[in-house]
Formats: C-alpha cells, structure tokens, sequence
C-alpha cells in the first residue's frame, strides 16, 4: 500500500513537472510559430501552425526595428559593460580577500549594501549630469553605468574565488620579490579566471537585457540597442502581430543560444551568490 | 603579527581599489547622495533647483496616487513572498528525487529568466492577454468568459505579476535547488528508513538545512519587490487608472513625464527606504561571508 503511494506521488509529481515546464515554454512557443504567419492568421487562430516557412517577417522586423544598428550598440554596450565590470571587479577582489588593506572590511560592506540599491536613487540626478555633460546616447557611456550596477555582486563573488587560492602561493611570490602588481598577474589572476568566465556570462546577460538604464540613456534611435529597437517596433508595426513575433524571435536567439551553449556557466554564476552554506 | 606586516605596505594595495571605487561613486554614491538633496527642492532637471524643504514630502502625503502606489507595493511584495517561494520549493524538492531528468527541466525552468523583460512583456501582451491577436481573445471568441485582463482596474496587477513571477520562479527553483542539494544524503536515507514521509523529511531535514538560503532569497524578494519597474512600465505603464501604479513608476514619471524631478527623488527616497530595512537585514545575513 505504500509503495503504491510512493508510485501514484511520483507519477503526480512528474505530471506537476511536465505541467510548469510546459508554462515555461509554451509562450515562447507561440512565438516561434507566429512568426512565420501574416497578422489575420493570428487574429483568426494564434494556436494554429504557419502555412509556409518565408522570412519575409523576420526581413520587416529587421528592417522596421533598425536591428542593423541596434546589434552594433547591443554588441558594443554589452562587451564594454563585461570588460569593465570584469577588469575592475577581479582588480579590487584580490586586496578585499587577501585583507591586505586595513579598511577591506568598510570596503566590502560599502559593497554589500550596494548590491541592493535601487536604481532609482541615483537614476535621475545621473540622467541630468549626463545631459549636461552631452553623454545621454553614449553607448560607452551608458556601458560604464550598467558595469557600475554590476560591479558589488561581481566584486563579492570574485572575491570568494580568491579566499579559495592558497595564500601561500601570494606568500612564496612576495619572498621572491614580486610586486603586489606581479603577484596578481602572474599568480592570482590566472587561477581566478573561471571565475572571471562566471562573472562575465552573467554580466553579459544582464547587459544585453537591460532595460531601465539603456531606455532612459540610449534616447534617440541612433543610440538603440537591439532591444529598444524592437520596442521602437511596437510604434510602428504593433499592428502587425506576425512582424512583432519575428522581432521578438530575433532579439530573444542569441541569449537562447548561449544558455544552451553555456548552461553549467549560467547556473554556477546565478546561484554562487545565493546558496549559503 | 603576520597580518599586520602584512598591512604595512597597504598603500600599495589601495590602486587596486581605485577603480571600482571611483566608478561605484561617480555612478551611485555622488548621484544618490544628490537625490536626498534633490528631494528637498523644487527641480525641473533644466533650471537652477529651489530649496523648498519638505514641501515635496508633504504633497507627497497628500497625494491620493502615492498612496495607491505603495499599496500596490506592498499587495505586490504579498504577492511575490507567497506564490514564487512556494512554488519553487515544490519543484526543487520534486527535482531532487529526479536524477537524471532533473538537469532538462532546471534549463527549462530558466529559460524566461534568462529573455529581456522588453521581450517576454510583449511576447505576453501581444499573444497572450491582448483581445484580439492572444489566445484570451481567441478563447473569448470560443465561449470562454475571458476579459481583456492588462485592461482590467481589478485584474491588471494580477496579470502584470503573472507575467513577472512566470520569469522569475524558476531562478529561485534552481537556487532552492543547488542549496538542496548540499542536504546530506545521510541525514536523508536515515529520515527515509525510520519511515518519514515526503512532507515530514521536507519539513524536518530539508528545510532546517537550506533555512539560510531561503531566508536570504526572502529578503532579496522584498527588497526587489519594492524596486520593480520593467515589467509594470511596459505592460501597463502604471494603468488602466493607476491600478497596477507602483512607487519606481511613479517615480519615473514625475522625472520624466511631468520634469517634477524634486518630487521623483523624494518619492525614490521612500522607495529605498523601505529597501534599506531588507537591505540591512541582508547585509547582516551576508556578513558571515566577510569573516572567511
């Protein structure tokens, strides 16, 4: 009788599983097959199949959503954001975690509480002094914002990597004469870089996903990233669903693509900062 | 005595610190300490700022909208600390007894997570709950009692948060997950041959062990719940009527809608502070991690 139990839980319990999957996926679904149809195929049945595979959707959406010009500025705004964030984060990791600095502690709280900040509290002076400044639509500019956001979570989980190198090794490189500067070159950095790889994925994620900040800074559609403008479609083709779809397809693949690609990286890099021991 | 030779040469260090610092506060020290004093002036972001005090506190307090938005906050935060947690609990614990398909449906359980919140809300709004291109308006033209919901003053918030948690549940499950997975696995077999039952080794073995991982994520969920914006402002805009008008957005639209910009910091000031009480509480939870 219990192992009857035990069976009718477990089919219960993969049939729950089969269910939430299917809510994950079915929106996207949707999308995929209402890409490939016109608008009155939608309006009459969203659920059906497409008739044919033509592009010509995805070549209107291209068009209509910039998406030329809006790759380049997603492209550039996302490695400049990851390199930044990266370079600056592993450089101020390797002090905190070492306590080479009497104020480290300071320091890393000053980080810990920045993980939280709401972005509103800095937003709209930001948006002004960059205005002055003539900055606003400055994909670099604007990069160096998003890296600022990311910069607390990447500065404490790098950090964690360097408390897991032996700090032998830093003792043995200082004995022999090297250079605070030598000693992270040459030993530490090249022992955190997969975690240097971690934090870059989830950065890289992050910023080409990004909303809040390239919407209010990237004005003008000269400065839209691949995601604004696809939002800039809604204006102009929202009346075309199968156009909107084909879009969303476009904007959506490359980051599909990588998770698969990179899955363990992305689930490391998520749950490092959340899973207390 | 090591560690204080050690620290001798500390000004050599402190290069390495420069240039997260400086850009930490350039981007939010320096702007964040200009929004408190942004909030005790009349500012249209252009003109030179007058000191007006508390005035915008005060017409803040007055406003029938603030209050609205906070209420919709904290219904918001109800909301999130409820339904995703409770959920995700669930799948982590049934992924456990998965070995092998447990890493498909992880990868799955992720994939709206890791997609622009610009194109899950359209892919929502346009296929979903619009009434006349979504599968509402084509269940509604079937005999199905649907209405249009982001239209709706008493569903939008509902159907703006669906839309939100469908993101979001499935990074918690992968997170309540990885922590479940530190459970021992003795501690597990010895529940299981005394003959406890899944609730009892739940709620007796696997939660004590991940109670820090589930605390801190409640904590992260209420700070984050009093921050969000993306999904609201593009689904709804704060509307119909205000109804789904949270504190961020109406922030937003007094900076750049209206250009009352002493008004947005003041009301961004209110949003922080209700963060700041999680966020002391995270901070205090987090300083375990320093001590290493």
């Amino acid at each position: 009788m219990k192992r009857f139990h035990h069976r009718f839980g477990h089919a219960a319990g993969d049939g729950f599983l089969f269910l939430m999957g299917l809510v994950s996926v079915a929106p996207l679904l949707l999308v995929v097959v209402n890409a490939f149809k016109p608008h009155a195929a939608i309006v009459t049945d969203p659920l059906s199949l497409p008739t044919s595979f033509a592009l010509t959707n995805f070549r209107s959406a291209w068009v209509g959503g910039q998406f030329s010009a809006g790759l380049i500025n997603s492209l550039l705004l996302t490695g400049t954001t990851v390199l930044v964030t990266v370079a600056f984060a592993a450089l101020a990791a390797f002090p905190l975690a070492r306590r080479r600095i009497a104020a480290w502690k300071l320091v890393s709280i000053y980080f810990l509480c920045s993980v939280t900040v709401p972005i509103q509290l800095f937003l709209f002076p930001l948006y002004f002094i960059y205005a002055r400044l003539g900055l606003v639509g400055n994909v670099f500019a604007t990069a160096f914002i998003v890296a600022a956001i990311n910069l607390p979570l990447a500065v404490l989980l790098l950090r964690t990597y360097v408390i897991g190198i032996p700090s032998e090794l830093d003792d043995a490189a200082h004995m022999d004469g090297a250079s605070p500067w030598q000693t992270f070159w040459h030993v530490i950095a090249p022992l955190m870089r997969p975690g240097m790889v971690t934090v870059a994925v989830i950065v890289a994620m992050n910023a080409w996903n990004e909303f809040l900040i390239t919407s209010t800074f990237q004005q003008g559609s000269t400065g839209f990233t691949l995601t604004l403008g696809y939002r800039a479609l809604t204006g102009v083709m929202a009346a075309d669903r199968g156009i909107m779809m084909a879009g969303a397809c476009i904007i959506v693949l490359p980051i599909v693509v990588l998770f698969l690609l990179l899955q363990r990286l992305f689930l490391e890099g998520m749950t490092a900062g959340a899973v207390k021991g | 005595m090591k560690a204080t030779t050690l620290r001798q040469g500390g000004w050599r260090y402190f290069p390495f610190l420069l240039p997260a610092l400086l850009l930490s506060a350039a981007v939010v020290l320096v702007p964040g300490i200009l929004t408190v004093l942004a909030a005790l002036t009349d500012w249209d972001g252009v003109s030179a700022p007058v000191w007006n005090g508390f005035e915008n506190f005060r017409d803040l307090a007055a406003d029938f909208t603030f209050w609205r938005a906070l209420f919709n906050n904290i219904q918001w935060g109800i909301i999130f600390l409820t339904v995703p947690i409770a959920l995700a609990l669930l799948v982590a614990s049934l992924l456990r007894t998965r070995r092998r398909s447990y890493a498909v449906y992880q990868v799955i359980f992720l994939l709206p997570y890791v997609l622009s919140p610009i194109a899950n809300a359209s892919i929502w709004g346009n296929m979903i709950f619009d009434p006349i291109s979504g599968v509402v308006g084509f269940l509604q033209r079937h005999g199905v009692p649907l209405v249009d919901p982001l239209g709706r003053v008493d569903s939008a918030l509902y159907a703006v948060a669906s839309v939100d948690i469908w993101h979001f549940w499935g990074y918690l499950t992968v997170v309540y997950f990885a922590a479940m997975r530190q459970v021992p696995a003795d501690q597990l077999e010895a529940a299981y041959l005394e003959g406890a039952g899944p609730w009892q080794i739940f709620r007796y073995i696997t939660l004590p062990n991940i109670a820090p991982t589930v605390a801190l994520m409640f904590v992260l969920t209420t700070i984050f719940s009093f921050l969000t914006f993306d999904y609201v402002y593009l689904m709804t805009g704060g509307g119909p009527a205000r109804a789904t008008e949270l504190l961020s957005t109406l922030a937003y639209g007094f900076a750049f809608r209206t250009f009352e910009v002493g008004k947005a910091a003041a009301v961004a000031l209110c949003m922080s502070l209700f963060g700041l009480l999680a966020a002391c509480a995270y901070t205090f939870m987090s300083r375990a991690s320093l001590r290493r």
